[in-house]
């Protein structure tokens, strides 16, 4: 089970980390003027588990960018405006990217994978959930997470993150951000199914003609075995402050033991030329 | 070469999280380092009888390995959990692997010191005495850090060169130099081990050693090759005189440290700009090492 957010509609309501915070009973997080649009959390953290990032650019984009005709764009927006996929453009030329990031609970998890305790561990949904009665706050995995997404939760010192509402799903209900999102941007249900949901999705863009349209994560190759929790997304995702190629450390792990362990020979080396050649 | 113009990112806020990790994780590469190496100065230096240098490099082994737990269990969240270490055995995290090693290590040095079963005690320490030295690396390699994970092949040699140089230099500041010729030649090798692998580690990373020149971690770096170099020549040059033994070796121990932190800091500075995160990863890209995690719309043709 995962999410398909589609950050196309998302109209940047914040109702998905209000939602979240009350049905997860998690502490305040910083509320200060940030001057970054409406984005007033930041990232993602230890009391942040779903973060809607508000990105304003100044730019021709859209469906008359694509058009090489009037006829064309005339042609071209009466499509957008049947498919629902015109995004939040004033004229001029200013637009509003919003995207609800969450917990990519990644089929190759880097952050279950280094923790020592086994406090993070795969849920029978196919989830990464943290154990609180287990994790002793090494902080392994705020290292290895290549998204940034655990953090230590202040004056707790465990870490803490996205569940996608393990509590809710034995219960068979869906997560609270996705039960709150009015514009269902937030999509829960099986990731096979989401990912149709997500390609005709992408295909009604190309149609359209609006550039910039792609799917984050949809797929297997994509350096973590595939997100549980992916996007439709209308830039880089670095503009978003996703990763572009992230890459689950593990996947280098016979690099990283291989070196450690020459090393550690050279070391052993090193001692035996020392200490028996030359004078004792 | 063209330099890479800056990398877009999100009101240039970091991908990554900087990690929680504070003082008493580079104190401990340090003391772990010295601790794994010590031992095995301490047990060839009792094969070829030189009992004096071999007391005084078990004492080292001993003090290293003592405080090493208590400084990895202060850094914990929540320390009084720290027996959770032990729970489970993972290949795929070198904390957990560590945690084992470093418990084993720490029975077997003091097994030794003790005189229990010193026979198996004393090669089985100094053989897990290597290990211990370069498993740190290891572990820091093994994260999303660019500065780090960019020198997995690099890092655990350099750690390993340190442990040498400060095992030399914490036996040689110690022993008698009469007794020290040992601990000098691995306190000296190590140093020169050490100078190399870090300037092979930056060559290697490119503009990801960025954070080895500038800001805290540039600083700790330029101080750390200093004090192992100076170390280095002056236990060379007169490091059979007592007073410039000791002089040389605190260099030394005090570049080996320098060295540590300044790694430490290195990973800091490079999770905290996205720079480091999304500009190597495009150039990936770029080079078609990756296809990266995203997908475009393919365009097709207007429809009449």
């Amino acid at each position: 089970m995962g999410f398909f957010t589609d950050t196309s509609i998302c109209i940047g309501c914040k109702a998905c980390e209000v939602a979240c915070k009350e049905w997860n009973q998690i502490p305040d997080s910083n509320q200060g003027f940030t001057g970054r649009s409406y984005d007033n959390t930041l990232d993602l953290g230890a009391d942040t588990w779903r973060h809607v990032a508000f990105v304003e650019q100044r730019k021709p984009v859209g469906v008359d960018a694509a058009a090489d005709s009037l006829v064309d764009a005339a042609a071209l927006n009466e499509i957008a405006e049947r498919e629902g996929v015109e995004t939040y453009q004033d004229d001029g030329g200013v637009r509003w990217l919003m995207s609800s990031d969450v917990c990519k609970h990644c089929t190759d998890a880097a952050c279950l994978e280094v923790c020592p305790t086994g406090a993070l561990f795969r849920t029978e949904f196919g989830t990464v959930v943290v154990q609180e009665d287990i994790c002793n706050g090494c902080g392994y995995c705020v290292t290895a997470c290549p998204f940034g997404v655990l953090d230590q939760r202040e004056g707790d010192g465990r870490v803490w993150k996205c569940t996608l509402c393990y509590d809710r799903l034995k219960d068979d209900k869906e997560p609270a951000c996705a039960q709150a999102c009015p514009t269902n941007s937030i999509q829960f249900g099986e990731l096979s199914e989401l990912r149709e949901r997500a390609e005709k999705r992408l295909e009604k863009f190309a149609d359209a003609g609006v550039e910039g349209a792609r799917l984050y994560g949809a797929d297997e190759d994509d350096g973590v075995g595939g997100f549980g929790a992916f996007f439709l997304l209308l830039d880089e995702p670095e503009v978003y402050g996703l990763p572009p190629a992230p890459v689950d450390t593990s996947r280098h792990l016979g690099q990283v033991w291989g070196a450690a362990f020459a090393a550690a020979v050279a070391l052993g080396a090193g001692l035996l030329g020392a200490a028996l050649g030359g004078r004792r | 070469m063209v330099p890479a113009a800056e990398p877009r990112s999100y009101y240039g806020q970091p991908v990554l999280k900087e990690p929680v990790w504070t003082w008493e994780i580079p104190v401990y590469f340090f003391t772990g380092g010295m601790a794994g190496a010590s031992a095995g100065l301490a047990y060839l230096s009792e094969l070829r009888g030189n009992r004096t240098l071999a007391r005084n490099a078990w004492a080292v082994a001993l003090g290293g390995i003592a405080v090493s737990p208590a400084l990895l269990i202060s850094d914990l969240g929540k320390p009084s959990r720290f027996l959770n270490m032990l729970r489970v055995f993972k290949v795929t995290s070198p904390m957990s692997v560590g945690s084992w090693i470093l418990n084993a290590e720490g029975a077997l040095i003091t097994a030794s010191v003790a005189g229990v079963a010193p026979r198996l005690a004393k090669p089985t320490a100094a053989v897990l005495g290597l290990p211990v030295a370069t498993y740190t690396a290891a572990l820091i390699a093994n994260t999303a850090v660019p500065v780090w994970h960019g020198a997995r092949l690099t890092l655990p040699f350099l750690f390993g060169a340190g442990a040498a140089a400060s095992a030399g230099a914490a036996a040689a500041a110690v022993t008698p130099p009469r007794y020290a010729a040992p601990a000098r030649r691995l306190a000296i090798g190590g140093a020169a081990a050490e100078a190399i692998a870090s300037k092979v580690m930056e060559q290697r990373l490119g503009e990801l050693a960025d954070p080895y020149r500038e800001g805290t971690a540039g600083k700790l770096n330029r101080i750390a090759d200093g004090l192992t170099v100076s170390g280095g020549v002056v236990l060379a040059a007169a490091g059979k005189r007592r007073p410039a033994a000791v002089a040389g070796s605190a260099l030394l121990l005090a570049g080996a440290a320098a060295k540590r932190w300044a790694v430490f800091k290195a990973g800091f500075q490079s999770a905290s700009d996205p720079k480091f995160t999304v500009g190597p990863q495009r150039e990936r890209i770029r080079r078609g090492e990756t296809r990266g995690a995203e997908r475009l719309a393919v365009s097709r043709s207007i429809p009449a």
